[in-house]
């Protein structure tokens, strides 16, 4: 992004205000293509009138008059009534302590391209965003509005634009435990995410393979659970990087401990934590899901969750909760003697809710919130009421169920069944991801606020960094638009045009996303 | 001397076949499976400081062998990637010569469908003597060597006998260069993988209806006009020898495909009158179809283009397609319909079609060339004497058709089931692994006439952004079945974790092979 700012030629003067004033703009054209093409017909990449706009904004307003840029002359500076002076890091790349969350979105930023009255010879940009999350997105919005004639001259064309996000939630989940994903790859794909406006990574971290996470309080969980202690592991510092990188592009980390099941790999490093399953009477020598009915579960529990919390600065923390297996429970004498104690019968779930609500008690004192896999909603677990119910079940009818079924208990929710972009398969599936609506179910419009957002999913069994980055991108693009643009933004014609330039646009920038389909970039991927 | 030589090879070869259950593991790292071997289970340590390559006293080639004398500065670095000159010092180490001794000096030559690549190879303490009739199949005893050495920190080697023969002649990988364009960079790399897994054809796609990038010296107008872009997106003469003369040092044949009169449109933009005129009623549409098989010009044009591909490409076969005609347009058109009078082809357009191929054919026989065809054309021919190899690509019962061809006397290479620009949805390699190229109903000599098989990416979905991991290690599973003994390898389980072993090495090779399922390797892929 900043490269290519760098060799543009234009004024942009950034203004950070703290509230945003509409009044300036006020001839927008709202004109959104309403046509929606039903079959995956072959489409046809031509120039779209939004240049190559991605995701596209809430309104723009592009015009023929273009101005030349160059590098020698092109500047970006502060506004002189701006809050963020030339101190601030996020546009200077220094060290500041600005966040990204939910209780500062990034909910809007407004461009105007025009000549200036004063100079005819030197245009400007103004930039003005209530946040600096927002200036981010405005001077990537900025970058796809450059752009080259066949003998690498840029342009600008006189443009308006004012533009926020549909929903606050965007995100990506990478899954670091079926296989190591080196550093590199997880930051080159937090520049993929700035370019497509994603801002949340969600760090799918550990799970039963490995336990690359090098925690300072429990260091036999990755000395022993990861690939390799040395090579295989994310230290403190790797952490601190990824987060701090993303905080430069405006991307919140969520990291996910999942439990009690998909801890195969921490019982490695904390013995005792995972329940030994039985054959029989005896002991089989497996383990199952954490062990529920031990004090010490609970005390390692808090211990780490306070470390998470206090390395991991976002607001949120996902706990998982998905897919527990009953069987090893089951088989086990000491907790069917705690079920009876207890009451629970041969009610498993009870079991589960009893563990999910001590965690939920114990993450709740770090202050953090929490987001959570659909079955403990599903389950019956008591939740606190801001809890975030992460929907990634089923076909269309079923999840559009859970998300009418989650939003009616009044629960915020996070879709992700549709996106599950490790899926694949011959042909142009990004369609079909495009075509997928969070907010598609039955239920008030309270009910649909209370969608905030979704997820791209790439569980690791089948990628690392070999694939990863071309199979995300850019099938995840098209997650990125339906989260970010218009909800009538559905011209699938439309979309391919400017997708398949923002694809190259990608390419150019190093990024090794693949084709959508027989075409070629003008300059082609050189990472080889 | 000859006749001797191969005498002795026969005892070898019953001796080692003797012992073989027994020593199965200890050759688990080669990929594809040797023929036949025996090893010992201790392991002796290779210093890079006091390791050499040589020729032997005997040999037909020595120093200054330009295939040999470059293969062992790459298998050099390959055995030794840590390597760096002079910071290593074992001087404990006895040294450890590798001497390669040839029957036939084709250092200069190419290699051709009738190159053996026979080698014996005996490993025994401080030294390795490597014994081929060619350079080419000395070529597969290098590499054979390279991934017998283990890199477990330091290099180690085994004693070892080995008798390495391929079971299928033909073993190739179809690139398609047309859909996408692929820089020569991305072309040089998959040969050199390619030579990892001892494919020995670079089939290329070169040309197809979406772009012609070769630039014909005859017909520059073919890639100015018919290429993506005419500057960027070609393959200059220079390019196209720089990729024969790496592919020559690797052992691998060129074989380029001008597939005709199908898939020809981006032709027709350079070579006007070349394409049929479609009529819409009475008038031309303005659209184009196939080749226009009914003017002489046609095959004036084909004589020129054929002769100067002839001259370019080395390689004795040349690829003429001939697939996926669609007759709508030479039906619609007036002339054409009079010239099938003319001929007495009644409506029968697969008549013109044979008529057409045989035309083109005869123009390769007398530059020397033997044709491959899609199987289209064996299965609309009336004459198939005047057909050499037939290339089998169709879904189905695809041994059904690789029976008709061998009853009709002809050559056979299957492609059906190896077609893997499909990515999924199962990343199933076993799917790829577990095909019997042999397994229907015919003589002797009617299997002899299956001379191997080929893995073809296709581009509508493949560029270079992500060739390399789709490819890699799915054709190894491929290789294996073209090159090494059914019997022992027909176990998916058994083969699974030699493949791991291998997708690892590649790895280490710098090829960006995707994984087979969760695990991790030593050495990760360091790119994005």
């Amino acid at each position: 992004m900043s490269t290519t700012l760098k060799f543009t030629a234009l004024l942009l003067a950034l203004s950070l205000c703290r509230g945003l004033r509409h009044d300036y703009i006020d001839n927008y054209i709202d004109n959104y293509i309403d046509e929606v093409t039903e079959e995956e017909a072959e489409l046809v990449a031509q120039p779209s009138k939004y240049g190559s706009l991605w995701p596209l904004p809430q309104k723009v307003q592009l015009s023929e008059v273009s101005f030349k840029l160059t590098s020698s002359s092109f500047r970006i500076v502060d506004a002189k009534d701006s809050t963020a002076g030339p101190s601030c890091s996020l546009l200077q790349d220094h060290n500041n302590n600005i966040l990204p969350s939910f209780n500062n979105p990034d909910v809007a930023h407004a461009m105007f391209v025009s000549t200036d009255e004063l100079s005819v010879n030197q245009p400007y940009a103004v930039l003005k965003a209530p946040k600096v999350w927002g200036a981010l997105h405005g001077l990537e919005t900025f970058s796809q509005l450059v752009y080259e004639d066949e003998y690498g001259a840029k342009s600008i064309n006189s443009t308006t634009i004012s533009d926020f996000p549909r929903f606050a939630h965007r995100g990506i989940l990478l899954d670091s435990s079926r296989h190591f994903l080196p550093i590199k790859v997880i930051l080159a794909n937090l520049e993929t995410m700035a370019m497509n406006k994603i801002n949340v990574f969600h760090w799918h971290i550990v799970d039963d393979q490995s336990f690359p996470y090098l925690s300072r309080t429990f260091p036999q969980l990755s000395q022993q659970g990861a690939y390799h202690p040395y090579t295989h592991v994310y230290t403190p510092a790797d952490v601190k990087m990824v987060i701090e990188f993303a905080r430069l592009r405006g991307i919140r980390v969520i990291p996910e401990f999942d439990t009690p099941g998909h801890t195969q790999s921490w019982g490695k490093g904390q013995p005792d934590l995972l329940t030994p399953c039985y054959s029989g009477s005896k002991p089989s020598g497996t383990f199952g899901p954490v062990n529920p009915i031990l004090n010490t579960t609970y005390d390692f529990m808090s211990q780490f969750f306070k470390e998470i919390s206090a390395v991991f600065p976002d607001a949120y923390v996902h706990l998982g909760g998905d897919e527990v297996d009953f069987t090893c429970w089951k088989s086990n004498p000491d907790i069917q003697k705690f079920m009876d104690q207890q009451g629970f019968g041969q009610d498993y779930s009870k079991l589960e809710s009893f563990y999910i609500q001590k965690l939920l008690d114990i993450v709740t004192t770090t202050e953090k919130g929490y987001t959570i896999w659909q079955e403990v909603f599903d389950n019956g677990v008591k939740l606190k009421p801001d809890t975030l119910i992460h929907v990634w079940k089923g076909n269309q009818q079923q999840y559009q169920n859970e998300m009418a079924n989650v939003t009616s208990s009044g629960y915020r929710t996070l879709l992700s069944t549709p996106w599950y972009l490790n899926r694949i398969s011959y042909g142009q599936d990004w369609q079909g991801h495009y075509k997928a609506d969070p907010q598609d179910f039955k239920g008030t419009e309270a009910q649909k606020k209370l969608v905030i957002g979704g997820e791209a999913c790439l569980w690791g069994e089948y990628v690392d960094a070999t694939n990863l980055t071309p199979r995300l991108w850019p099938r995840a693009s098209a997650v990125a638009e339906r989260l970010w643009s218009a909800k009538d933004v559905t011209d699938i014609n439309d979309a391919f045009s400017r997708l398949s330039v923002h694809r190259c646009r990608m390419v150019d920038r190093g990024i090794p996303a693949e084709p959508l389909f027989s075409s070629y970039c003008p300059h082609e991927y050189k990472g080889i | 001397m000859v006749r001797s030589g191969r005498y002795t090879r026969l005892n070898v070869y019953l001796l080692i076949l003797s012992v073989l259950q027994l020593n199965l593991h200890t050759v688990e790292g080669v990929w594809p499976l040797p023929q036949a071997f025996t090893s010992s289970t201790e392991r002796y340590p290779l210093n890079p400081q006091a390791f050499y390559f040589g020729y032997g006293r005997q040999s037909a080639a020595q120093q200054g062998c330009s295939v040999l004398d470059s293969a062992f500065r790459r298998y050099f670095s390959l055995i030794f990637p840590d390597y760096t000159d002079g910071r290593l010092h074992f001087s404990q180490y006895k040294p450890f010569t590798v001497e390669v001794s040839i029957d036939h000096d084709d250092c200069e030559g190419y290699p051709n469908e009738d190159s053996s690549e026979r080698y014996n190879l005996s490993v025994s303490a401080g030294q390795a003597s490597l014994k081929a009739e060619t350079v080419w199949g000395a070529l597969r005893g290098l590499e054979t060597f390279s991934q017998l050495v283990y890199q477990n920190d330091f290099a180690y080697y085994r004693t070892l006998l080995m008798l390495n023969f391929p079971r299928f002649q033909f073993r190739g990988i179809l690139l398609d260069t047309s859909r996408h364009y692929l820089p020569v960079q991305a072309i040089l790399k998959t040969l050199d993988a390619m030579a990892y897994s001892k494919f020995n054809v670079f089939h290329w796609h070169i040309v197809d209806d979406p772009s012609f990038p070769y630039q014909s010296s005859s017909f520059p107008d073919l890639s100015s006009k018919g290429a993506f872009h005419p500057m960027t997106h070609i393959y200059t003469q220079s390019d196209v020898r720089r990729v024969i003369s790496h592919a020559r040092l690797w052992g691998i044949r060129v074989l380029p495909e001008f597939d005709s009169p199908g898939h020809t449109t981006s032709w027709g933009k350079g070579q006007p009158g070349l394409l049929t005129p479609c009529y819409n009623g009475g008038t031309p549409s303005g659209t184009f179809g196939p080749v226009n098989p009914a003017l002489p010009s046609t095959y004036q044009f084909m004589a020129r283009l054929f002769k100067e591909v002839s001259s370019v490409f080395p390689d004795s076969y040349i690829h003429l397609g001939g697939d996926e005609v669609d007759f709508s347009c030479w039906k619609s058109n007036p002339d054409v319909r009079a010239f099938m009078q003319k001929m007495g082809f009644g409506s029968d357009f697969t008549k013109l079609e044979a008529f057409y191929m045989e035309n083109i054919v005869n123009i390769t026989s007398a530059l020397n060339k033997t044709s491959i065809v899609w199987q289209d054309v064996f299965d609309y021919h009336e004459r198939r004497s005047s057909l050499s190899v037939v290339e089998v690509w169709r879904e189905g019962c695809y041994l059904c058709e690789v029976r008709r061809v061998a009853k009709a006397g002809l050559r056979v290479i299957l492609a059906s089931p190896w077609y893997l620009d499909l990515p999924g949805p199962t990343h199933n390699w076993a799917r790829y692994y577990t095909v019997w190229p042999l397994a229907f109903k015919g003589t002797e000599e009617q299997k002899k006439l299956v001379i191997g098989g080929e893995v073809c990416m296709w581009g509508e979905y493949v560029d270079a952004t992500n060739l390399s991991p789709r490819l890699w290690p799915r054709a190894s599973a491929a290789a294996e079945r073209l090159w090494s003994d059914e019997k022992q390898t027909s176990n998916v389980d058994k083969a699974f974790p030699r493949l791991q072993d291998f997708r690892c090495k590649l790895l280490r090779r710098g090829i960006q092979a995707e994984p087979l399922y969760v695990g991790h390797c030593k050495h990760e892929y360091q790119g994005v």
